[in-house]
């Protein structure tokens, strides 16, 4: 069973259909932010529905961004070789 | 029997007899010990045992409590599924070196008092060195070395630190240490967070674990860095600098993971990054905040053991260790990628998934503290670690471009291992209760709220948006990251050209004026004094003089290797000597 459901998963021929499922993933996280109660809220974020996910999606952008930066203009990044 | 046992006993004194039993006999062994050790420490009962009077100071091998008593569960448990990775290992020497860091793991994890817990902490780095080495190439020899040498010099700074602290309070029992400031709480913390690869003393961490053999890096992964966690959590509590240090930490390791193409030093930044959790919780200080310090360190040891398995069954199956060569595997090796899966959905903290429990534990510390800007910090870097550990890695390891291997499941004992440690991963995830029933303090938690659970899935599942719409841009790349071991691997290259060319060229200029104004007038002045005087009685004096300093010179030269490592070796031996010096002179 495992092996059938990555092979599907894999397949780039579900990929269209992989797409759709976790479109509908995100929307039904999104809106199930929006009729959740929030006792236990600290900050303001936290209770603004859907913050969880734009503060995702936000730092994953960054995270990438800012990382490929500071790697390729910092001169982080060198040949395989630098050390030999 | 003993009221107590000290589980390290069974890993050090066992590990001698690893090379004496063959086959069969010897698998059933190296199973043997862990499970034995695990029975000890189940019988355990809070206490002090094997106490012993040394030179006036009372030395404890078995402090027993519940913050001991919840790392030896999981070292012992850790110890049992990486013997069964490691069971088709027919190399002694690997499982020897492993028992014995095992035993010094669970030596520091029970130590009472500084000298035991710096005696054992020694074993630790000893034995895991040669973890790498049994890699048995030039690089991982190469590695292997630094990694040592690195922690030597922490052992010197622990050392150091904890003889003024002896001589400053004359007690050398472990404890919360005052906040005074002193060079001892500092030395001390250097020791300390050195083994926590906290930056910038953690490049030994990424430098030396993908350079480990297959199953030597799975019982690196959990010990080193852990039981430098369990020692913060015991001697700095509420330390305010450890709180901005974990911070960085756990973004620091991010950053660094986004660059890097080899897969297990992938992993081996995001251990930086997950410490970062464990060394934050330990500043914060509170009981809660302590809790998922502990806790964190516990799931964190089973997943990410989890995940170097997974790594390492690649590389075994298909010899290659670089994402830009690997791609494709999900057709021949689909067993591995879900237990990897399981492991990834671990770390990121997926709700049902050990991270999740524990991981939040340490972001509700810092929020209820009153600490935004750490909170907000930390839930940043878990979108990291799903965006690398839980998508980049599988992603081009498993799928992606074809790489045309068509590489087989590994070994059965090998999934069986990560079987076991994929069950225990979703098991605290789903029943969080035993795990938390073992934490040391009484800070009730509860993880499964609606909005915890939905803010989670939220950030994470966004973060997966995130990936699929940056993929180009993550593509690995062929490179290697400079991090700050350059200081010992290119600076002790630029330290030699400062010698050679401009400190030489600097030499040269003063002896031409040394020459020019002093040689000359002295020249003068002997050719005056040699016409005068009875040369031949001086000379004779002067040339056994220059003889003898010529030889002296000759044999001083041969001393001179000019090889920086033999120097910082003196250096080092001297520091000991001086520090032994003083212990003896004025402690005893």
């Amino acid at each position: 069973m495992i092996k059938r459901m990555v092979l599907y998963i894999g397949n780039p021929e579900n990929s269209r259909q992989l797409k759709r499922i976790g479109y509908v993933m995100l929307l039904i996280t999104v809106v199930a932010d929006f009729f959740v109660e929030r006792h236990h809220a600290h900050y303001i974020w936290d209770k603004i529905p859907g913050w969880g996910a734009f503060y995702g999606f936000v730092s994953c952008v960054v995270i990438i961004l800012v990382s490929k930066f500071i790697g390729h203009q910092g001169g982080i990044m060198k040949k395989e070789d630098y050390y030999d | 029997m003993t009221e107590w046992f000290h589980p390290a006993v069974i890993f050090i004194l066992g590990a001698f007899l690893v090379p004496f039993v063959r086959g069969k006999a010897q698998q059933a062994y190296i199973l043997l010990l862990p499970a034995l050790a695990i029975f000890a420490v189940y019988r355990m009962t809070a206490g002090d045992y094997w106490t012993y009077s040394f030179m006036g100071n009372q030395l404890v091998f078995g402090h027993v409590d519940k913050l001991s008593v919840v790392f030896a569960w999981v070292f012992t448990i850790a110890a049992f599924i990486g013997m069964v990775y490691a069971l088709h290992i027919k190399d002694s020497g690997q499982h020897v070196a492993a028992f014995l860091y095992i035993g010094g793991s669970l030596g520091v994890t029970f130590a009472g008092d500084y000298f035991t817990l710096f005696v054992f902490w020694e074993l630790m780095a000893f034995a895991s060195a040669f973890l790498v080495f049994a890699s048995r190439n030039q690089q991982a020899l190469a590695a292997g070395f630094r990694y040592l040498l690195v922690h030597i010099f922490g052992g010197v700074c622990l050392l150091g630190g904890i003889i003024l602290h002896v001589i400053a309070t004359g007690s050398i029992a472990v404890g919360i240490l005052p906040k005074d400031g002193s060079l001892a709480f500092y030395l001390i913390m250097v020791g300390f967070i050195l083994n926590a690869a906290v930056p910038p003393l953690h490049a030994w961490l990424t430098d030396a674990y993908p350079e480990g053999t297959v199953t030597g890096a799975v019982f690196m992964s959990a010990f080193t860095t852990k039981t430098a966690v369990y020692v913060l959590v015991r001697v700095f509590p509420g330390t305010e600098v450890l709180v901005w240090l974990g911070t960085i930490m756990a973004l620091y390791g991010v950053v660094y993971a986004v660059l890097e193409n080899d897969c297990r030093r992938l992993l081996a930044y995001h251990i930086i990054s997950q410490v970062g959790y464990m060394v934050a919780g330990v500043g914060i200080g509170t009981e809660l905040s302590l809790n998922g310090s502990v806790s964190h360190a516990f799931a964190h040891i089973l997943y990410k053991g989890l995940l170097f398995m997974g790594a390492g069954a690649v590389i075994q199956m298909t010899g290659r260790r670089k994402l830009t060569e690997l791609g494709g595997l999900y057709k021949t090796m689909p067993i591995t990628l879900c237990l990897y899966m399981i492991g990834g959905f671990a770390i990121s903290a997926f709700p049902l998934f050990s991270g999740f429990v524990t991981k939040s534990m340490v972001v509700s510390g810092a929020a209820a503290d009153h600490r935004p800007a750490v909170a907000l910090l930390l839930t940043m870097a878990s979108s990291g670690t799903f965006l690398h550990t839980g998508l980049k890695l599988p992603y081009y390891m498993f799928f992606g471009k074809d790489s045309g291997l068509r590489a087989k499941e590994p070994p059965l004992n090998m999934l069986i291992g990560m079987g076991l440690a994929a069950f225990l991963c979703i098991g605290i995830g789903v029943m969080p209760g035993p795990l938390y029933h073992l934490l040391p303090f009484n800070a009730p938690y509860h993880p499964y709220t609606g909005d915890h659970v939905t803010s989670a899935l939220g950030i994470l599942l966004f973060t997966g948006l995130g990936f699929f719409m940056l993929l180009k841009k993550l593509d690995p790349e062929p490179t290697i990251s400079v991090d700050t071991d350059w200081f010992y691997r290119k600076g002790a290259k630029v330290f030699m050209w400062v010698a050679n060319k401009p400190l030489a060229a600097y030499e040269e200029y003063l002896t031409n004026i040394y020459n020019r104004w002093f040689s000359a007038g002295f020249l003068k002045l002997a050719d005056f004094f040699s016409r005068i005087f009875d040369r031949y009685v001086v000379d004779g004096l002067v040339n056994g003089v220059a003889s003898f300093f010529m030889g002296l010179s000759g044999n001083l030269r041969r001393a001179q290797t000019g090889l920086v490592r033999s120097y910082a070796l003196v250096m080092l031996v001297g520091s000991m000597a001086l520090i032994a010096f003083y212990l003896i002179a004025y402690q005893m």
